[in-house]
């Protein structure tokens, strides 16, 4: 992580692809000045030396074993009722009942 | 208060569909003081009120109070009075049969937006989904429910969770209701509003970077941080799922303790869930806090704290150390990362978590939806706002090819030498107490177009967070000019309990 870097606005738009995002013309100058902002913020973390730290990914990991016993069991494979379909359906933008239904997707 | 209780006497039992608006108009000025969860069981038991009564006149209030021919607090955004009222009444019919009531029997609740209630919208503050009705109660719902809670409804929020002040909600700011030009603080708003407008005992929020406790401090109420996996996630519409957590927001420590009590506890349906016993959180409160060691980290109380917020907080340490408390200087040396890791961490999540929301299932399809891939992009950019934009793009660009090691691993091995500050520093002491915020609550618009600036105002909150420890919002005190000041007593991973007490003792302080 550089202590300069610079968000180019074709950066943005690919991230902005990236995340299924469609960004206005006007919003990609917004978005790119408060990218550089944050990312400029961010790059305090560079002087600290991690190295040989592990990434820690959620809180049980450091607590050792004890969270290992008690935090993390999983539930039993078993068969068990799910959501009703007819109340999920229900909700849905559009569906046939059975499916979600969604516009074609190969473009011609 | 009481005698408010005493005064609805009058009403008869069961008379609820003939209490009529002005009556409860009426009711509603005359309370002053919100109910204690005690007070409403206690109401309930003794037949001096009824829940039907009660949920009646918070209705009253909600309605004559949070739209905008009210203050405009605009903390509820959807009211669920079929449910509310058919649980009121069966706990009413509970208590004409003598039999024993609930741990939260007819307590008039709020819920957080984010938060699944059957029948009821879960927008999450989002145009993306307006008109999302979930088929079914989160957990933590779930268990309020079986509590006897009566569900009053909805509560706006930051869009996503996403924010510090309840600006970005799309469905219009909440105000502050100690100081109406002010924010709430956020994410949580409207449960902080609702609880400090007396329009519900308690509610839920969820907390991911400060989002239950800030907002606690801001409106002078108190917001508990439960420990990550202490309360279930089912049911909630994620942000960062290594961060979020659902807690309880009340009026009182006793309130909260009560509230966590009811939702703590593993759950088969979140496999992060914590299978640990849970401590008896009110009956800690009795225990007196002499002896106890309380760390007090000079990162705390630096640079950009307010000297009104560092002088309240002194205060009340001094006050804990009349009460028997070891003061002890405790060092958490990577605090001023926490806000930068936390902001890769989060937003990294984020943009994986809300990949989910693409006009297929529930919520917003866009209109222009004529291709799968044009039906993707036209939906989010039309539902989702600013915020949610910027931190879906930042969290991206941390995960894409070649920024992943730099931004999110960097941010993972840093967000561990936070959490090994706290692990030492808990090997010392048994809470950690500073300031909850740098300051009290902001103006409404002052920080809406500066980012960075909003960000700063979860300076204390993040590194809790960050650690997966737990915490605890409490008033303090006010400023000069009448707005209210929290302090927070942060604990041991799964040490609520230790955390409420002192907690209580910062209240019992409290004039």
């Amino acid at each position: 992580m550089s202590e300069t870097v610079e968000v180019t606005l074709d950066e943005v738009r690919h991230v902005a692809e990236l995340a299924n995002l469609e960004l206005t013309a006007d919003e990609l100058p917004y978005m790119q000045h408060d990218l550089n902002a944050v990312l400029g913020y961010i790059a305090q973390l560079n002087e600290l030396d991690t190295a040989g730290v592990p990434a820690m990914a959620q809180v049980g990991e450091m607590l050792g074993n004890e969270v290992h016993q008690h935090g993390e069991t999983l539930r039993a494979d078993a068969v068990r009722p799910s959501l009703d379909r007819a109340a999920v359906m229900a909700v849905a933008p559009e569906t046939d009942g059975k499916f979600f239904k969604v516009p074609k997707v190969i473009e011609r | 208060m009481i005698g408010t209780v005493k005064a609805k006497k009058q009403i008869p039992f069961g008379n609820d569909k003939q209490s009529g608006e002005t009556g409860n108009m009426s009711a509603a000025t005359e309370i002053k003081t919100a109910l204690t969860i005690d007070e409403v069981r206690a109401g309930i038991e003794n037949r001096t009120s009824t829940a039907t009564a009660i949920a009646e006149e918070h209705y009253a209030r909600i309605a004559a109070e949070d739209g905008p021919t009210g203050k405009g607090i605009n903390s509820f955004l959807a009211l669920s009075r079929e449910r509310a009222l058919a649980k009121a009444a069966k706990i009413d019919d509970l208590a004409a049969l003598g039999d024993p009531l609930p741990l939260l029997a007819g307590v008039p609740v709020g819920i957080k937006d984010v938060l699944a209630m059957q029948g009821s919208p879960a927008t999450a503050g989002s145009k993306i989904l307006a008109g999302y009705r979930p088929p079914y109660d989160a957990t933590a719902v779930r268990r309020l429910d079986a509590a006897g809670a009566v569900l009053l409804g909805k509560l706006n929020c930051d869009e996503f969770a996403m924010g510090s002040s309840n600006e970005n909600s799309a469905y219009g700011p909440v105000r502050n209701p100690r100081a109406l030009d002010r924010v709430p603080g956020g994410s949580s708003g409207g449960s902080a509003a609702a609880v400090a407008a007396g329009f519900a005992v308690a509610t839920l929020g969820t907390d991911t970077g400060g989002s239950i406790r800030q907002p606690a401090a801001f409106c002078g109420v108190v917001g508990v941080l439960p420990t990550y996996g202490r309360v279930s996630r089912y049911g909630l519409i994620a942000f960062a799922s290594s961060l979020d957590r659902v807690g309880p927001v009340t009026n009182t420590v006793k309130d909260a303790a009560t509230v966590l009590q009811v939702l703590a506890g593993a759950d088969p349906l979140d496999a992060t869930s914590s299978d640990r016993s849970v401590d008896g959180y009110v009956k800690a409160l009795s225990q007196p806090v002499t002896g106890l060691k309380v760390g007090v980290p000079a990162e705390y109380f630096g640079e950009g704290l307010d000297p009104e917020v560092r002088a309240a907080v002194e205060k009340t340490i001094a006050q804990l150390e009349a009460a028997g408390c070891v003061i002890t200087p405790v060092h958490l040396p990577h605090t001023k990362y926490a806000v930068p890791t936390y902001y890769v961490i989060a937003t990294a999540e984020a943009s994986s978590n809300l990949s989910r929301f693409d006009g297929v299932r529930f919520g917003l399809r866009s209109d222009e939806s004529k291709t799968l891939s044009a039906m993707y992009k036209k939906t989010r950019d039309e539902g989702f706002g600013a915020e949610v934009k910027r931190r879906i793009l930042l969290g991206t660009y941390v995960l894409s090819a070649g920024y992943y090691d730099a931004y999110y691993k960097k941010a993972q091995q840093v967000r561990a030498l936070i959490t090994r500050d706290f692990l030492e520093a808990f090997a010392k002491v048994d809470v950690i107490v500073g300031p909850m915020t740098p300051t009290a609550a902001f103006k409404i618009g002052e920080k809406a177009d500066d980012p960075m600036a909003m960000y700063l105002a979860d300076i204390y909150s993040v590194a809790a967070s960050l650690a997966g420890i737990c915490g605890v919002s409490v008033p303090c005190g006010t400023t000069a000019d009448g707005l209210p000041i929290g302090v927070q007593v942060m604990g041991k991973h799964f040490d609520e309990a230790t955390v409420l007490r002192v907690g209580a003792a910062v209240e019992a302080a409290q004039d």
